[in-house]
């Protein structure tokens, strides 16, 4: 029973094209050194592919479902038999937020602002699950948040 | 509208960061990131007390230094301050620094775990979401110690905000995954069901998460959740597009939490009729909209309601059981497997595979065989041909293959390299399952082996000839059309190994036709013979003896070819030896010998295809979806080792049903009548009786099993416990230890493990040993000696059965401890005139034993020996060769302690393996493990003839004997052979002397060598 121990996420990335990690963000326990094999093998296998191709791509004994946005690749790794759609929606959901909360999010707000992104993270997807899904919540929430700077 | 601008409130941290963006090398960086960190330890150790701020500050720039990919080995005191600060940004900057650098030091995780608690005591919502959603993101255990009470009460209390419920039911969830152990369930359990039932849908999404986990291993206590999560998806799917306000994503209400309920319902089978009504109605809901012209035009609006529909589409297949859901699943995703959409056209090829394997559907997802071929042609992304692949392999049956098989070779020419291997097992085992007509299936295989040949594994080329070997309507068109695809100028060497092996075996039958003369057919494969690697060219030697065997008149112009230099004096010492001994065999041995040795090779034993086993490897269970592995994988393992599959379920097909005589690994025969007595003992010995005993842990017999020839390894093993042997044995006496480990980090408490025997075994069996230590601590060892005495013979075997408590739970496993008879076997010398006289004595009737069963399948004496011989090996790898001969040891250690029958048997088994050694396996180890074998054999043999056959092969072993142990063997051949009398034409003291002469026939660079592997290493 797979699903029993281990997080439906196990990691989210995002990349830009160059293969410069924008944000790790890891649901399961991996050491550095993994990790970072990690981030290599999936901007190899996700940059490849082209527009025609589906946004899932079997990964180890994981599936990656993903999403470029401009330059950057947003990339969740679930379980295989998890729903495709259902995460490829969340990466766009997430991606809205994003938006939003940076006012025309773009690669440098993730840069400068990386602090706030874990912030923005941690209201959607919780302990590799989805944990909020109302951009309108998800918004109020952070808005009040930014009040208390 | 929220926006942030540029790094707001720290300055000097946008700075720090745009300094690291412009420098130009990575020298450039190192020096900036060098400068920061002494600037930042300075300000640390700085007499100066920093204020927040700065302190906020220095450890954002640490934490952004350490994501860049360097070392940080100071500031977590720094961090751990900021968890006390007042100010929400400093607190977040702190607990983010403890979630990314996660740190076992045991005093600061004494502070951060004190400060969390402060956090989540304090009542002010924003701070106990921060220590939440740390608690979450380390989820250590000493964390899931400390909280693993508080967070429930939080949960479940009726003044927690909203968004901290969330959270806390995630964190709860990431502790129970972490230790299970410390998160007992309790009153909690009933109220967090009810949140399904929550106004704010936020917490409901977060809810489902924690209960289908809780579910999946609690499934009574969270009963109750089903009949909720229905209405409440019923709630959903029937809500206009605007009622859900913040959770309608592009018109789709609910999207996401739609999907976990319908996951949820996953855990359980079909409800209750009045609740399997409503969800009914849900999942036709679900479908009907499917039907629906969209609201939208943006793919976020379909992927969204696809979504769904995929997880409902799932849940039908999971509870497989309403005909009428499943058809129109099928017919939705039929309309797919067609739409613009790539991503839509994968999931529903996908789906469809697991709907292939539904009785229901297997004939509605029949009629998109059309669809799912053009798919093959057409789609560009080569994932996409992946699942139409597998789903043609989950479509077909006998009414189809011959159409999917040809698609597939097809395909097959095109292919990407990367899924090559993988179609190639499919289309060798579609065409075995479903062939009606062997001489389709030898053509798809040749054909296979003709487009892919590089990608046809050693399994595929063995099955081919284990179906011709056993299938005797095939032979001559196997023949035929081995010789005629050879005829090609450049073909494939597993070409020449699958033609090389057939034309040796059955080229007789084509050897009629002028057109495959003997000659011809030698000459054919001869033609290739230099361009093939050295296995393939030592399977060919074989061949060549063969054909001496088979066709007298081209043995001059073979012996030629192996007397050559090239051969004879080979630089490889497989090779060099077989030229050697293939050419002395040939020379010295009559037809009638020739004959005997080189038989056609006995049928090989039915059972689970070696290619299916290898493509479930490959491809992992779930992939090769027959009918009832799909049903198989569903029930759930208690012990949590794999299953033992049986026998010969659903494996590819059996001509005749036939059952592993050795019994090693299969299930237990159900007892039936008297106790088989010595006429038996062969298989006596092998067969349980498990009947006696308490229940065994799955997979305990296979284990079992591979214990009666070895002594150590691992006898058990799930996810809490392992238990290793090792153990020795002399004559009467035996020590076992046993080895107990636990595989988890939590102590094993009352550990007691007990011996049990059965009556009947106690009197013949003396087994003592101390207890051992009743705590077990996490990844620790324990060590357990048994004395063993074997006082009398006995069949059944001890039973280990260990109880403990794990966490909250009481374990207790059962498994067979092997100890039998053989172990106390001991080998005797014996010169031959005792033996014999000893024989001879073995006259009186009451010292013949025989009786009478009933078989429980068809017997024959031919496929009964081939069996024996064969039991384990039939796929000729290196690995189950070895274990041949180590059963076949056993076997013998047991033929010289009974009278003939068995021993007859024994013997036949060992002129076999003579046999089998010349037939071509290139095991290196069998080389050296035979020549005890023969040895032993010749040496009490009581059957001249087979003695006579063995004359023969004796050169080709007397080099890699001792000098003493040849000529004592010799000698005993000298007597066996000479009681044959003059009738049989044999001059044996001639063919002996002829032997001796022959020896130093070995010369050549590889002759040292091939001295070397002698007869003590045969473990």
């Amino acid at each position: 029973m797979p699903l029993l121990v281990l997080p439906q996420i196990r990691f989210i990335l995002i990349q830009n094209r160059a293969g410069k990690t924008r944000l790790a963000k890891w649901y399961m326990q991996f050491d550095d050194d993994e990790k970072q094999k990690l981030i290599e093998e999936v901007h190899a296998v996700v940059t490849v592919r082209d527009a025609k191709h589906t946004n899932f791509v079997e990964f180890r004994n994981f599936k990656i479902i993903y999403r470029r946005y401009a330059g950057l690749y947003f990339c969740i790794c679930v379980d295989v038999s998890d729903n495709n759609l259902a995460y490829l929606e969340a990466i766009h959901n997430f991606v809205e937020v994003l938006n939003e909360y940076f006012h025309n999010v773009c690669e440098l707000d993730l840069v400068f602002n990386f602090y706030k992104v874990y912030t923005v993270v941690d209201e959607m997807f919780l302990a590799g699950e989805i944990r909020e899904t109302s951009q309108t919540k998800v918004l109020k929430q952070l808005l009040m948040l930014q009040s208390l700077e | 509208m929220p926006a942030v601008s540029k790094g707001d409130g720290m300055r000097g941290l946008a700075v720090f960061i745009s300094d690291i963006r412009n420098c130009k090398s990575k020298e450039a960086e190192i020096k900036r990131i060098n400068k920061e960190l002494a600037n930042i330890r300075s300000k640390f150790k700085g007499d100066k007390a920093l204020d927040g701020y700065s302190k906020k500050k220095y450890v954002c720039k640490l934490l952004f230094i350490f994501l860049l990919g360097h070392d940080i080995d100071f500031g977590h005191m720094e961090a751990v301050n900021l968890l006390s600060s007042n100010r929400y940004t400093e607190k977040q900057i702190g607990y983010l620094f403890i979630s990314v650098l996660v740190n076992s030091n045991s005093e600061l995780i004494r502070l951060i775990n004190n400060a969390i608690k402060n956090d989540l005591a304090s009542r002010n919502p924003t701070f106990m979401g921060l220590a939440l959603h740390c608690i979450a993101n380390v989820g250590s255990r000493e964390m899931a110690e400390a909280f693993a009470g508080e967070i429930p009460k939080i949960l479940v209390a009726g003044d927690t905000m909203d968004s901290v419920k969330q959270s806390a039911a995630l964190c709860l969830l990431r502790l129970y995954r972490a230790s299970p152990d410390l998160v007992p369930m309790g009153d909690w359990t009933s109220r967090v069901v009810h949140l399904l039932n929550d106004q704010h849908l936020g917490v409901v999404t977060a809810a489902t998460s924690l209960i289908t986990t809780l579910a999946q291993k609690n499934p009574e206590e969270f009963k109750t959740s089903v009949s909720l999560a229905v209405s409440r998806l019923s709630r959903i799917v029937t809500s206009a597009s605007t009622d859900l306000q913040d959770y309608t994503y592009y018109f789709v209400p609910a999207p996401w939490l739609s999907v976990k309920l319908l996951r949820l319902l996953q855990c359980y089978p079909p409800p209750d009729p009045a609740v399997r009504g409503r969800l009914t109605e849900c999942l036709e809901t679900i479908l009907n909209k499917a039907q629906e012209p969209p609201k939208s035009k943006k793919v976020q609006h379909s992927n969204a309601k696809n979504a769904v529909l995929f997880e409902a589409i799932s849940l039908i297949i999971h509870h497989d059981s309403e005909p009428n859901l499943l058809v129109r699943a099928c017919n939705q995703l039929g309309q797919f497997l067609q739409h613009r959409e790539t991503n839509l056209r994968y999931l529903a090829l996908e789906s469809m595979c697991t709907l292939a394997s539904s009785e229901f559907s297997h004939e509605a997802v029949k009629t998109h065989i059309d669809t799912v071929i053009n798919a093959l042609k057409t789609e560009r992304d080569v994932s996409v041909r992946q699942r139409a692949v597998d789903l043609l392999y989950a479509m077909c049956d006998r009414s189809n293959a011959q159409q999917i098989v040809a698609e597939m070779l097809s395909y097959l020419e095109t292919a990407d390299y990367s899924i090559r291997e993988e179609i190639v097992l499919k289309v060798a085992i579609l065409a075995e399952k479903y062939a009606v007509d062997y001489t389709w299936y030898v053509d798809t295989i040749l054909n296979l082996i003709r487009i892919a040949g590089d990608y046809v594994s050693e399994e595929v080329w063995y099955r081919v000839i284990q179906i011709v070997i056993n299938r005797d309507d095939v032979q001559g068109y196997a023949a035929k059309t081995v010789f005629e695809a050879l005829q090609a100028p450049a073909c494939h060497e597993n070409l020449v190994k699958v033609g090389g092996y057939i034309l040796g075996e059955f080229g007789n039958l084509i050897a009629g036709d002028p057109r495959s003369s003997p000659l011809i057919q030698f000459d054919l494969l001869h033609s290739k013979f230099h361009l093939c690697s050295v296995p393939t060219r030592a399977l060919l030697l074989s061949t060549y003896i063969k054909f001496v065997n088979l066709f007298p008149e081209v043995k001059t112009t073979i012996q030629d070819v192996l007397r050559s230099d090239s051969q004879l004096k080979n630089a490889d010492v497989e090779l060099q030896q077989r030229a050697v001994e293939y050419l002395r065999l040939s020379s010295v041995a009559s037809t009638d010998i020739l004959a005997t040795v080189l038989e056609e090779m006995p049928p090989f034993p039915e059972r689970e295809s070696s290619i299916l086993a290898k493509l479930k490897k490959k491809k992992g269970p779930s992939t090769v979806t027959d009918l009832e592995e799909a049903k198989r994988e569903r029930s759930v393992d208690v012990n949590g080792a794999p299953e033992p599959a049986p026998a010969s379920a659903s494996a590819a097909s059996t001509p005749s049903p036939s059952a592993d005589l050795l019994g090693l690994g299969a299930a237990p025969p159900a007892p039936t009548g008297p106790p088989p007595s010595a006429g038996g003992l062969l298989v006596d010995v092998f067969s349980d009786s498990a009947s006696a005993v308490a229940p065994l842990a799955p997979g305990s017999e296979d284990n079992f099993a591979r214990f009666v020839c070895k002594n150590n390894g691992v006898l058990f093993e799930n996810q809490l416990l392992q238990i290793g042997l090792k153990s020795e044995f002399r004559q009467n006496l035996g020590r076992m230890f046993i080895f107990y480990g636990n595989k988890t980090s939590t102590q094993f408490l009352n550990f007691t493990p007990t011996l049990i025997c059965a009556d009947d075994l106690q009197a013949n069996l003396n087994l003592q040993t101390k207890p051992v230590d009743p705590t077990v601590d996490g990844g620790a060892q324990v060590q357990q000696v048994v004395n063993i005495e074997c006082v009398s013979d006995f069949t059944e075997a001890p039973v280990l059965n260990i109880q403990f408590r794990y966490g909250g739970t009481f374990q207790n496993v059962s498994v067979k401890l092997p100890i039998t008879l053989n172990k106390f076997f001991q080998p005797t010398e014996m010169a031959s005139q005792d033996f014999f006289q000893r024989w001879k004595q073995l006259s009186n009737p009451q010292q013949e034993v025989q009786s009478i069963f009933k078989a429980k399948h068809p017997m024959d004496t031919e496929i009964t020996k081939a069996k024996l011989l064969l039991g384990r090996s039939s796929d000729l790898g290196q690995h189950s060769l070895k274990k041949l001969i180590l059963t076949l040891q056993t076997l013998w250690a047991l033929a010289s302690s009974t009278p003939k029958p068995p021993r007859l048997d024994a013997c036949c088994v060992w002129s076999r393996i003579c046999k089998l050694r010349c037939t071509g396996s290139r095991c290196a180890q069998a080389r050296t493990l035979f020549p005890r074998g023969y040895v032993t054999y010749c040496r009490s043999s009581f059957n001249p003839m087979q003695a006579v056959g063995l004359c023969v092969l004796f050169p080709c072993v007397s080099a890699t004997l001792g000098d003493h142990t040849a000529h004592s063997t010799m000698e005993h051949l000298s007597t066996c052979t000479s009681s044959l009398g003059p009738g049989r034409g044999w001059d044996t003291k001639g063919l002996l002397t002829g032997t001796t002469a022959g020896l130093p026939v070995q010369g050549g660079p590889g002759s040292m060598k091939s001295r070397q592997p002698v007869v003590q290493s045969t473990n």
